[in-house]
């Protein structure tokens, strides 16, 4: 493929990431050399937290990176940090998140119900029996950590409470806790449990100081998890050397998706500087081999982690409409903003198109689709050329309709009574 | 008014020296943070108007959370400093440090204590380099001017930028600066001979 880099805006781009699993596409095209076929010269720099990548981001410290799905929406709407606008053209990858709950934890939620291990619901219940159980003999309330505020770890553990009845608000306590320290909080028992992306899950299975309860796959099949964020200001300036880190970020997702590659890919991701995990279970964890219990085997997920089939690297403007109704029902976004709105000012999805059309692959032609209608895989018409997609149920077996306001378009887990902290 | 300040740093050596320094220019600091703190409790305790917190540090995720944890307590909750004014947060970014402030707190109280902790950390900063350079012998100190070179002319850096490049670079890879220098310097070669 014949690039002309002569109309690249600039070559050098540095970009950040924080290390988890889902780094993977930007480790892997500079690693490969995607960045640098496709005439880029690209500095990664590893950053320790979060809120320090977007204020890198925002202030032009960083042009871009890998980034929570919600972040370039909280950014836009200026919540928790400076007001900068941000968009995003690519999705990095599906799935790869996880609940854990500690050992202890674990062995209460068993005395309630010996089939606790069955399926993500039965555990969510067992949970809610337990908690309900701690209430009547007024114990504390049991901690469950996140890695940010706007982040799929919160709403999907919000998400899990609820399928088993529990009120997220009012319930549990809520911290925020890095990553990388998950596991040492867990065997302080300063949590209970947490929600994080791999591979702090199967990290806490295999060490015996957790079980995994729900992955991502069980919450919402084939769900976005990170993609790749630069600020509106840095995309409309430099237009062609956003559509090149594009299309080397998908070659390398598509890269990533190849059994044949995983060997490789684990070993570059295992570094002290990028992932700092065993090599061996990241390798796993590429495959699928998820990991929930100590000394047991690991569960057989081929779709645990997804870096590029069904079309899993676009950006879906009704997937951030997702994301901002369950923004708006953790109270985090006021009721006055336009949610479908924001969601379509990030979602890039005209560069994504330009970019799959020079990579010669078929591209969505509409913007927006339901969520938890498709129990098997599925063929997308509205696109240039039919694709492949994979399921989308939700659990709880809900559907999420994107052309319905906030209140309405999505499903709750349970029919609980909903909480009233509405921020608005 | 005396503001009350709160100090998170990994580094005790650095926080301590912050802190003599904003006593000396007539602050507040209320207390210093360490990695093992229990940070919630902390800010709940000394209810601090301003929060200085090293920028690598990773609590600062669990900082942006606080907002919604102490939401139904009484006193306005820490957040980024005042929106506006980008120029104070990049300077202070640039210098290693990020803030937080309490909600309404008016930007130009906190602007000379941002001031005072970006010259410590400068100052630090430049400490650091100078026994880190003490310590580099003749030749190594060649190959990292030369790096430092070629990230000023490839990357557009200003010196100063290129040298904490490196340093970052050598910390994330658990690396010597010099032995990032050389890979650098290979790297350049290679791009050369590429093209």
């Amino acid at each position: 493929m014949q690039i002309a880099f002569d109309s690249l805006e600039t070559r050098s781009v540095t970009l950040g990431f924080i290390p988890l699993l889902d780094c993977a596409p930007l480790i892997i095209a500079r690693d490969k050399g995607f960045f640098r076929h496709n005439g880029l010269d690209v500095l990664l720099m590893r950053e320790s937290s979060w809120s320090s990548l977007r204020d890198r981001v925002a202030l032009r410290v960083l042009d871009g990176g890998h980034m929570l799905q919600a972040m370039p929406l909280a950014a836009t709407a200026g919540l928790g940090g400076l007001s900068v606008p941000m968009v995003t053209a690519c999705v990095l990858n599906l799935g790869s998140n996880g609940i854990t709950v500690s050992t202890d934890l674990w062995q209460a939620m068993r005395a309630t119900d010996p089939h606790v291990g069955d399926s993500a619901q039965a555990a969510a219940s067992a949970l809610a029996r337990h908690v309900r159980d701690r209430r009547a003999r007024e114990m504390a309330p049991l901690t469950f950590a996140i890695t940010f505020p706007y982040s799929s770890h919160n709403y999907e553990l919000r998400f899990w409470l609820a399928a088993g009845g529990l009120d997220p608000d009012r319930d549990v306590r809520f911290v925020v806790v890095p990553p990388q320290q998950m596991l040492s909080h867990l065997t302080a028992g300063r949590i209970d449990g947490y929600c994080v992306a791999a591979p702090w899950n199967a990290l806490a299975a295999v060490q015996g100081v957790g079980r995994v309860v729900a992955i991502k796959q069980d919450l919402w099949e084939n769900a976005p998890e990170k993609v790749f964020g630069v600020t509106r200001d840095w995309a409309e300036r430099n237009p062609n050397t956003h559509r090149a880190v594009v299309r080397a970020l998908i070659e390398a997702c598509a890269w990533l998706d190849d059994p044949a590659h995983h060997g490789e890919a684990a070993a570059l991701l295992a570094q002290p500087g990028v992932v700092n995990a065993p090599a061996a279970l990241i390798a796993a964890l590429l495959g699928g081999r998820v990991f929930a219990e100590f000394d047991a085997p690991p569960r057989q997920v081929p779709d645990f982690i997804v870096f590029h089939r069904y079309a899993a690297n676009f950006p879906w403007r009704s997937q951030m409409y997702w994301t901002l109704t369950q923004m708006r029902r953790a109270g985090q976004i006021a009721g006055d903003v336009d949610l479908h709105g924001l969601a379509a000012s990030v979602v890039a999805a005209d560069t994504y198109r330009a970019v799959a059309a020079e990579l010669g692959l078929p591209a969505p032609t509409i913007d927006d689709k339901t969520e938890g209608t498709h129990a098997n895989e599925w063929t997308l018409r509205q696109a240039t050329r039919p694709i492949a997609m994979g399921s989308d149920r939700l659990l709880g077996g809900g559907v999420f309709d994107p052309s319905l306001d906030a209140e309405e378009a999505s499903p709750r887990a349970s029919a609980t009574p909903r909480s009233q902290k509405e921020n608005s | 008014m005396r503001l009350r300040i709160l100090i998170i740093d990994e580094d005790p050596a650095r926080a301590k020296a912050l802190e003599a320094s904003l006593a000396a220019a007539g602050y507040e600091p209320v207390g210093l943070a360490g990695p093992k703190d229990d940070l919630l409790a902390k800010v709940q305790d000394l209810s601090p108007d301003l929060i200085i917190v090293d920028m690598e540090s990773p609590t600062r995720d669990a900082l942006e959370d606080m907002r919604r944890i102490t939401a139904d307590r009484p006193r306005p909750i820490v957040m980024f400093v005042d929106h506006s004014d980008q120029e104070t947060i990049g300077e202070a970014m640039r210098a290693g440090i990020s803030a937080y402030v309490t909600d309404g707190l008016n930007p130009s109280h906190v602007k000379p204590i941002l001031d005072v902790a970006v010259a410590q950390f400068a100052e630090f900063q430049k400490l650091r380099q100078e026994l880190e350079q003490a310590k580099l012998d003749l030749s190594d100190r060649k190959i990292v001017e030369r790096a430092k070179g070629i990230l000023m002319t490839t990357r557009n850096l200003p010196e100063e930028q290129a040298h904490r490049l490196m340093q970052k670079l050598a910390m994330d890879q658990n690396q010597r600066i010099v032995d990032v220098a050389r890979s650098i310097l290979t790297l350049a070669q290679v791009l050369k001979s590429d093209r």
